[in-house]
This record gives C-alpha cells, sequence and structure tokens, in this order.
C-alpha cells in the first residue's frame, strides 16, 4: 500500500555554525492510511518540529517527505495550499486562532478558501462546534473563551474540513479528563472510519488509545511499537 | 475563493481593526488636506496681489518729490530739492521728447474729513488732479461723469468720490448732485467711481477726486505737488517712458549724476514683478511645508500599518496553515490598503475643498487642481505600498515562519 507519509532521513537545523541546534537529526517514518499513530518524547525532542514538516507548514534542512507518494518540495504554492486546506487538518499546540474573530468564524475559515458557499459552510461549522461541544460559545471570541474552548474550537476548525489526514500537536494539554475524554472518543471515531491519524501527546492514557507509539528524544526516533493491548 | 468573498474578508478585517483603520484613513486625510488647503492659501494670496496690481494699472509711473535713497543722504539731497510743479508736468507731455509717454498729470493730495449732514468720512486718497488722472491710474466712473478740463480751469467745486466714502456719506442713497463740505469747503458730487477693492495696503474705494485748482484754491494752496502721474503709452514701453521722464526732469531739475536726483518714479509693472515673484517664493514655501506634513502624515501611516505588522503576519500565518491560497491573501490585504488609502485620500480631498471655502488669514484660498492630483496620488500610493507590501512579504513565508515572526 501507498503510505500517506513517508519521511526519509529528515534533518532540521535552527541556528548557523557552532551555536546550531538539530531538531531533528536524522528521521525515517513511515505511515499507512487508517494508522493512529502516538508521538511520544521529552519536552524539546522535535515533535512538534516532525509535525510541522507532516504538516507541509515547514521545511527541512535535509531529507525527503512524500505525501501520498508526492515530494513536497517539488509542490508550487498553489497545490500547498490545497493539501494544507483540504488533505490536513492541523491542530496546533498552540491553537492559533485568529484574534478577534468568532469561535464560528474560525471555524468557517479554511472552507471559504475551499470556496464553499456561506450557507453550507454555516451548516458544516456549526456542526463542528457541536461535535466538540461549543454550540453555546459559537459567536465568541478568542478571549472571551477558555484555554481548553480554544482548543475544541482548533479541533472544530481542523475537522470541518474532513480531511483525511488528522495531525494534532497536544490536542488534549488544555483540557480536563471529560474533555479529554470526548475528545479521544472522536478521534477514535474519526480513525474507525479510516482517516489517519497522528497525535503528540504527553498522557499515557491518550497514547494508550493509539495502536502504534513512536517515541522521540534529540530529534531521533528511538521506539516505535505497536499498541497490543488495544483491540482493533 | 470568489473575488466577492475576498473583498467581503477585507471590509471585515477593516472593521475588526478599528483604531487602525481609523487612524490611518484620518493620516491620509489629514495629509492630503493640508496639502491641498496649504498650496491654495499660496496660490490665492499670489492671485490676490496680482488682481489688486493689475487694478492699479501697469502701465503707470508717479513720480514723487525726494532723493533716491532713505536715511542720511535722501537727507542732504533734501536741501536742494525742487519741488515738482505743474510746468514739469506739463514738460513731460511732449510727443517729441516723450514719444512714449500718452499722458501726465498733476497730483495734489490733501487731508480732508467730508460731512455730509450728520454722516462724515475721511477718504484715505483724497487729491485734485486733471481729468487725465483718472485713465492714468486706472480709475472709471460707475455713476456721473468725470470733471472735465473746463472744471479745472474754473477751479469748480467738482467731486468724484468711490465707494466707500459714498456709502459712508450717503448709505444707500444717490450721492450725484448733492453737496457735501469737505474741510468745510462744499463739493457737488458729480460721479461716482467703480469699485477698486482693497490694494491690501488701503481701501481703493475710500477715495475724493476734485479739479486740482479747486483743492489748491480752498484746501491746500500753492504748495509744491504732491506727486505726478504718468501714463505710459502701453505696458511694453513703460521703461522707455521712464527713461524718458529722467531726461526731461533731469534737464528742468538741473541733475547732474542719477544718484543726485531729486525726484523717484514708481512703477506699477516693478512692483507687481517684485511682488509676484515673492508670492510665487510663499507659495513654493508652503509647498514644502504641505509636503512636510504629507510625509509625516505618511510616516504615521506606515507606523500603524508597521505596528500590526507583527499581528498581521501571524494572523497571515494561520490563514497559510488552514489553506489561503497565496493570491487570496495577497488580494484581501491590498484590497484593505486600497480601501483606506482611497477613502482616507477622498475624504481629504472633500476636507481640503471645504477648508479652502474659508478665509484663511486673509486670504481666500484658490485650489491648484494639481495639488489634488498629486496630493492624492501620494497617499494613496503610500497606503497602498505599505499596506500592501508587508503582506505580500508575510505571504511568501512559509506558515510556520509567519506565526513565529516577532
Ligand atoms: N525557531 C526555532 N529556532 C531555534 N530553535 C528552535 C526553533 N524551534 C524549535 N527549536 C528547537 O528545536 C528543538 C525541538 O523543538 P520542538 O518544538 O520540536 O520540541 P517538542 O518536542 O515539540 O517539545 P514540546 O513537548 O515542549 O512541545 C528544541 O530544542 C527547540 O529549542
Ligand atoms: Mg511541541
Amino acid at each position: 500500500m501507498q503510505p500517506v507519509i513517508d519521511v526519509q532521513g529528515a534533518v532540521k537545523r535552527y541556528g548557523q555554525g557552532d551555536s546550531s541546534i538539530y531538531a531533528l537529526a536524522g528521521v525515517d517514518l513511515t505511515i499507512q492510511p487508517g494508522e493512529y499513530v502516538a508521538i511520544m518524547g521529552p519536552s524539546g525532542s522535535g515533535k512538534s518540529t516532525l509535525m510541522n514538516i507532516m504538516g507541509a507548514l515547514d521545511n527541512m534542512t535535509a531529507g525527503k517527505y512524500f505525501l501520498d507518494g508526492i515530494e513536497i518540495s517539488s509542490m508550487n504554492e498553489n497545490e500547498l495550499s490545497i493539501v494544507r486546506g483540504r488533505k490536513i487538518g492541523f491542530i496546533f499546540q498552540s491553537f492559533n486562532l485568529i484574534p478577534r474573530t468568532t469561535a464560528l468564524a474560525n471555524v468557517e475559515l479554511p472552507l471559504a478558501y475551499q470556496g464553499i458557499k456561506s450557507a453550507e459552510r454555516r451548516i458544516r461549522a456549526t456542526k463542528a462546534l457541536e461535535v466538540v461541544g461549543l454550540a453555546d460559545r459559537m459567536q465568541h471570541e478568542p478571549t472571551e473563551l477558555s484555554g481548553g474552548q480554544q482548543q475544541r474550537v482548533a479541533v472544530a476548525r481542523a475537522l470541518a474540513t474532513r480531511p483525511s489526514l488528522l495531525l494534532a500537536d497536544e490536542p488534549t494539554g488544555a483540557l480536563d479528563s471529560k474533555s479529554t475524554a470526548d475528545l479521544l472518543d472522536l478521534f477514535d471515531q474519526i480513525n474507525a472510519a479510516g482517516r489517519t491519524v497522528v497525535v503528540i501527546t504527553h498522557e499515557a492514557d491518550v497514547s494508550e488509545r493509539a495502536k502504534r507509539v513512536i517515541r522521540m528524544r534529540d530529534g531521533k526516533i528511538v521506539g516505535d511499537t505497536m499498541n497490543s493491548g488495544r483491540v482493533a | 475563493m470568489s473575488i466577492l468573498e475576498i473583498i467581503r474578508f477585507a471590509f471585515r478585517g477593516l472593521s475588526i481593526n478599528r483604531l487602525r483603520t481609523f487612524l490611518t484613513t484620518l493620516g491620509i486625510m489629514i495629509g492630503v488636506m493640508s496639502v491641498i488647503v496649504l498650496i491654495a492659501v499660496g496660490n490665492g494670496s499670489s492671485k490676490a496681489v496680482q488682481q489688486s496690481l493689475d487694478r492699479l494699472g501697469t502701465n503707470s509711473i508717479q513720480v514723487r518729490s525726494g532723493g533716491g535713497g532713505f536715511g542720511t543722504r535722501a537727507r542732504s539731497v533734501a536741501n536742494n530739492t525742487k519741488p515738482l510743479t505743474v510746468a514739469d508736468t506739463v514738460a513731460l507731455i511732449d510727443p517729441v521728447q516723450a514719444p512714449d509717454i500718452k499722458q501726465a498729470a498733476p497730483v495734489m493730495n490733501a487731508n480732508a474729513t467730508c460731512v455730509n449732514g450728520t454722516s462724515t468720512s475721511t477718504p484715505s486718497t483724497f487729491s485734485g488732479s486733471w481729468p487725465s488722472y483718472f485713465e492714468a491710474s486706472n480709475t472709471s466712473i460707475a455713476k456721473g461723469v468725470y470733471f472735465s478740463n473746463d472744471d479745472v480751469t474754473q477751479a469748480r467745486r467738482v467731486a468724484v468720490i468711490g465707494n466707500t466714502t459714498a456709502t459712508e456719506l450717503f448709505g444707500t442713497d444717490n450721492p450725484i448732485g448733492q453737496t457735501i463740505r469737505c474741510g468745510g469747503i462744499p463739493f457737488t458730487i458729480i460721479g461716482t467711481t467703480t469699485i477698486k477693492g482693497s490694494t491690501g495696503f488701503q481701501d481703493g474705494d475710500s477715495l475724493f477726486l476734485a479739479p486740482i485748482t479747486a483743492v489748491q484754491n480752498s484746501l491746500t494752496g500753492y504748495q509744491p505737488l504732491s506727486s505726478i502721474i504718468v501714463e505710459a503709452k502701453s505696458a511694453k514701453t513703460t521703461d522707455a517712458a521712464q527713461a524718458e521722464i529722467q531726461t526731461i526732469l533731469d534737464a528742468r531739475h538741473k541733475v547732474k549724476t542719477s544718484s543726485s536726483r531729486d525726484y523717484r518714479l514708481f512703477n506699477q509693472a516693478t512692483l507687481l514683478a517684485t511682488s509676484s515673484s515673492s508670492s510665487k517664493v510663499f507659495t513654493v514655501l508652503l509647498g514644502v511645508v504641505a509636503g512636510i506634513s504629507l510625509l509625516v502624515g505618511g510616516i504615521g501611516i506606515t507606523n500603524i500599518m508597521l505596528v500590526t505588522v507583527v499581528e498581521r503576519t501571524r494572523e497571515i500565518g494561520i490563514r497559510k496553515a488552514i489553506g489561503a491560497p497565496k493570491r487570496a491573501i495577497l488580494s484581501q490585504f491590498l484590497i484593505e490598503a486600497t480601501i483606506l488609502s482611497l477613502v482616507g485620500g477622498a475624504l481629504g480631498v472633500i476636507g481640503g475643498f471645504v477648508g479652502s471655502h474659508f478665509q484663511i488669514v486673509g486670504v481666500k484660498p484658490v485650489i491648484v487642481p494639481s495639488s489634488v492630483f498629486l496630493a492624492f496620488g501620494v497617499s494613496v500610493l503610500i497606503g497602498l505600498f505599505f499596506g500592501g507590501y508587508p503582506a505580500s512579504r508575510a505571504a511568501s513565508l512559509r506558515p510556520i515562519e509567519a506565526l513565529r515572526y516577532e
């Protein structure tokens, strides 16, 4: 089968000469369609860096990245925007909502850039916000929402486009245990529908739900195990 | 994504950043407005000077008694100053020696208050002269008649008055045929002059003109003339006429060198040239001030735009990350900048036109069309550049770079 994600020898270096840091020091990673992968590792081990590259948001110092068999570096700006908008749903560690814009408008935005008409946009965005339990907060702006609520708006925004690849950078970081459980149920559903899910997490109860756990340290993958205890 | 949608996004962007929108528009508006108004003031003042000098007539030359300079030299010369006389005047009207002089008239000034019943008026110009004075000084009759040569020889106490004097003495009544007393002497009004307006120094319509003989007989006595007014054949021949005056008067007054002349010549054409060139300097100065204010306005706009660049760059990063095409981002931000600069520029033009309706430091501004285009164009370009450039730079960054921008 054609892998969704195929990263070969990924290197990301920040800075020049002596003061340079390797955020990624040669990473090889293949993820098949329909997989549910958790990435774990200590802070600063390069998890977010890898995720940003997989989300086509950042470039690499060296290495190759094939998304659905197409090398990302060969794509032009326009093709990249289509990949980011339709194929990938990205949930940022720091939410990244548009300031002074309501939750609903934030969730509608990626749909607007895909050219979806405003009536349908509204329906789909409203639904996505209902799914994350924010039906009563749709007209609130980011500053009027708690961290957990902002996190859930970000999730709704990533889900509204119905991406085939969901990349989530610590999506439960700001959530309580109830919301965490709800979100994990949602991910299970998404994955059960055959969509690929990659989650960065520090929490064991999150990684337990995944089928495969990857461990990172100092910019390298140091462990790649299947969650045998889990019933598929 | 349709262009309509993008325009809607631009308007949303503007309504979200209200303060920025307001300040930018205000900055552009003030810049445009001040350029238009300041240049209009400069232009208006030079127009006003020109008009008042035009009214005086550019081909008339005034001969006044006294040395060519100021201070000690003038006083030392004054000791052997020969007075200007009617004979001098007559000598100037000589088609052979002075072919470029059309006519000349002696002028005798007096200070007198005129009374009609309970109304009084003190004309700022109270002169006795010949009928040719009217043409030489560009004074025409609105109602009634000029006094005639016959009036001069008979020393008839008739007078022509200006509009201000007429209003002061008679209000809205017709002054023609009425008799007033000036310095206690009765004069019959036979005409009024057309309105001249202010020359900037004095009211040209505060005027009383009578036959020179009548003024001399009753008010001043036969002392030296105040001046002689000479009219050249045309504005082009004033220089030649001036040389002829000097030749004739130098001979009559036994002047040996030009520095010891006991009379002075005043030429409206040279006055016009100096004052219009000085008002040009004034306009240029105002233009520079206006340019600086446009620049300061531009820096203000830039500042406001740059302050929001960090925030906007992050926003562009988010938009790119969720699939916004570069084209959509660029269009949105360019449309925002265009709306801001066009609205600000248009308000500035309106403000400039409104502001130019008012008298400013006594000057009626006259708008220079090119200044409107210049001010509008420059401000719109500034707005477009500083609104569009940071956005286009941000749109070329990778999303993560844009998100981390600070
Ligand atoms: N823009 C940058 N400039 C310089 N160094 C950077 C930059 N971004 C990340 N790094 C460095 O790269 C390394 C990996 O960072 P990354 O964000 O991938 O860590 P992480 O595993 O996601 O950590 P966390 O669990 O805290 O989110 C860190 O040492 C970090 O300091
Ligand atoms: Mg991270």
